[in-house]
């Protein structure tokens, strides 16, 4: 079943006549991905051309949602006008939303985030690499892409996997597509501050997602939401989860200010994240070279058949 | 983004968060007017770096204190006259320190109390917090380890914004009396504005003082910014002070790349932030020292490969050099022609060990090898790191 997205969703692009956008429509259309619509204010009635594929464009997300059937946008709109593209969104009814768009203001994501907040439409990112539900073709062509993943070096499986880092995020795919490990959905959430979807949000739908049998979680200093989902991991995740912390070397004197080290609590450290996860039965990766390794050790520990 | 002292208190009596009156100065010359506009009696002369721990550092020269109380007019401007153009090392700058560049002259106030308040984001909350403690003038760090009870928290929802009864609240948890209440509830109101319609990531006050006569002000500020809104605050951008940013950052933030300096020999060109630090972790794991942090981003060019070659091989301490791509967004051919290229350009004598992996991969190998130059190929990010290291060694 995968989480978030199917091979059948529908998406609409939001940016699509720009370089950015366009470009990677364009990528996800290959993949076999339904790119429905593209939205552009002021450019609705023109087509964007693909190869063989002519995607229509509207002026608005609520025109093209209701003309095409879209229930998924990915925004790639530049940083001023995002934080709107994603309300538009949320007016418009959609069930999801993932921001690509990377240096959006924290204070825009701080309202936006609010006026989401109870609402039905899921926000994943900003600044985020998007998600990819792997497809049954070549090199899992006919999957579900939205965002710039590169496609084609996921493969159809069960293994979840969650980062907030984008290129982070394609090396542990990868490792596990070498290893002929397939993944149901692979989600990157972003590294901003404030973002739409936690690390436990996504362990917690993979977690219901009966395709899912194994993990990979990937996190970074800063911040506590890799230590929140490990908390809930340890309660309730019935499935092996293999978990990596990057940033063990970054230096502690470029994060910003002192203050900031109070609210955000003692255990955003990279050692400190790490020792959670070896607290909460989470298999460490030693290094970023070892994640698939990681969670087949795990896997194999719990008698647990990845593939 | 960060500023000086000077600067955000200007912004602070902008949005009015009283502040003792004071002038800077960044010359002996000007010395004389910035005084003349203080009244006459105990004036502090502060040097104006952005680190903390200016109190306790010490001058290059021996002289000791860039934040000095002094009982008059005359003795401040001598005090002035050994801080500027002198480097000052405190614990925030490293050993190198950092040169003065400007002095501020305050009024020296009586203190009846110190406090400590600072307002930046709640990341678990997503939204605005106010932090305030009744110990002030200290670190905050401690207070929090030590006697983490005398440090309140409030947290702002951006819908209404902030609300009076958190107000008192704050203020009552601060022990203030009445007539200070009143005051203390002007300055939050006033420096939540601040940090609200600025687009500030932080704003720390500390200390926060009460006097004898009865004002509560703002004795020192320290306040940063989001760089992701600087596109719509011309006045703040107008506030940068690029003596105190290192030059190779500055220079990479002009092609658009994220570098900040380390201290090993093992330079890292990566793209993506997350694989860049996970790729100077790596290096340590491998018993190797990592030289910087660089992220070329996610569409790198040519043009930025090179400049990126030119800024790592600007560190006279590196040794090596570790590309490490896994292209998504970026054709991976891109990133072997602009390694070529810079390799050429530079004439590189360094070792050089690169991982490719991603789009257009093949093409990216090709590139790499057809260039005749000695580039050492590693399969996975543990070989390329292993191979580096022992290449350094």
């Amino acid at each position: 079943m995968a989480i978030l997205i199917t091979p059948d969703t529908r998406i609409l692009v939001q940016g699509i006549t720009g370089d950015f956008g366009g470009r990677h429509a364009g990528l996800s259309l290959d993949y076999g991905t339904k790119v429905v619509a593209g939205v552009t204010p002021g450019k609705g009635g023109l087509t964007f051309e693909h190869g063989p594929h002519r995607v229509p464009i509207f002026n608005s997300v609520a025109d093209a949602a209701r003309a095409t059937g879209a229930t998924v946008s990915a925004i790639f709109v530049p940083p001023p006008f995002a934080a709107d593209a994603i309300l538009e969104c949320a007016g418009a009814g959609l069930d999801l939303v993932v921001a690509i768009t990377e240096g959006i203001p924290v204070r825009d994501m701080v309202r936006v985030k609010r006026a989401m907040a109870g609402g039905n439409t899921r926000l994943v990112g900003p600044n985020c690499p998007g998600i990819v539900t792997p497809g049954s073709g070549d090199r899992s062509h006919g999957g579900c892409r939205i965002g710039i993943a590169p496609g084609y070096i996921h493969r159809k499986g069960h293994v979840g996997v969650v980062s907030r880092s984008g290129t982070l995020t394609y090396e542990a795919v990868y490792q596990l597509t070498v290893r002929a490990i397939g993944q149901s959905t692979c989600v990157g959430i972003g590294g901003d501050p404030v973002n739409g979807t936690s690390h436990l949000d996504v362990i917690r739908m993979f977690n219901d997602d009966p395709e899912t049998r194994g993990i990979v979680m990937i996190g970074e200093i800063g911040g506590s939401t890799e230590v929140d989902a490990a908390r809930w991991i340890k309660a309730h995740c019935r499935k092996p989860v293999a978990g990596f912390i990057a940033g063990a070397t970054a230096p502690p004197g470029r994060r910003m200010g002192h203050a900031g080290a109070i609210v955000g609590g003692a255990e955003d450290t990279a050692a400190a994240k790490i020792s959670v996860f070896r607290e909460c039965g989470i298999e460490v990766a030693e290094t970023p070279s070892d994640m698939a390794d990681a969670l087949v050790r795990a896997a194999k520990a719990r008698g647990v058949a990845l593939n | 983004m960060n500023v000086h002292e000077y600067q955000a208190k200007a912004l602070f009596e902008k949005f009015g968060v009283p502040v003792p009156k004071g002038a800077a100065a960044k010359t002996p010359d000007e010395f004389i007017n910035a005084l003349a506009g203080l009244p006459e009696g105990p004036t502090m002369v502060k040097s104006q770096i952005h680190a903390g721990g200016r109190g306790k550092g010490t001058f290059t020269d021996g002289f000791k204190g860039g934040v000095k109380f002094c009982r008059t007019k005359a003795e401040a401007r001598e005090a002035a006259a050994k801080m500027l153009g002198n480097t000052l090392v405190t614990l925030q700058t490293g050993p190198a320190g950092r040169k003065v560049q400007t002095v501020y002259f305050t009024t020296a106030n009586e203190i009846k109390k110190e406090f400590y308040l600072a307002i930046l984001l709640d990341r678990a909350a997503s939204r605005p917090v106010i932090v305030a403690s009744t110990e002030g003038g200290v670190e905050i760090e401690k207070v929090a380890r030590e006697t983490p009870d005398k440090i309140f928290k409030v947290v702002v929802d951006p819908a209404y914004g902030l609300a009076d009864f958190q107000v008192r609240d704050l203020v009552t948890r601060l022990g203030l009396n009445a007539a200070e209440a009143k005051s203390a509830s002007r300055l939050i109101r006033a420096l939540y504005a601040m940090y609200w319609e600025t687009d500030a990531s932080m704003v720390e006050v500390n200390p926060l003082v009460t006097t004898p006569a009865g004002e509560v002000l703002a004795l020192d500020a320290k306040v940063s910014f989001d760089d992701n809104a600087l596109y719509r605050h011309p006045e703040i951008v107008a506030l940068r002070d690029l003596n105190e940013e290192d030059p190779k950052e500055i220079e990479a933030s002009k092609h658009s790349l994220n570098y900040i300096a380390l201290d090993g020999d093992i330079a890292c060109l990566v793209n993506g932030a997350g694989l860049a630090m996970s790729t100077m972790d790596i290096i340590k794991h491998f018993g190797g020292s990592p030289a910087n942090f660089l992220d070329v981003g996610g569409g790198a060019s040519k043009e930025q490969v090179v400049a990126a070659f030119n800024i790592i091989l600007g560190d006279p301490k590196v040794k090596g050099i570790l590309v490490n791509i896994f292209g998504g967004i970026m054709d991976c051919d891109v990133i072997a022609k602009g390694i070529v290229e810079a390799v050429r350009l530079v004439g590189l004598r360094l070792p050089l060990v690169v991982r490719l992996e991603g789009n257009n991969v093949a093409a990216g190998k090709a590139t790499l090898s057809a260039s005749g130059l000695t580039i050492v190929s590693g399969d996975s990010m543990a070989d390329a790191a292993q191979k580096i290291v022992k290449l350094v060694a």
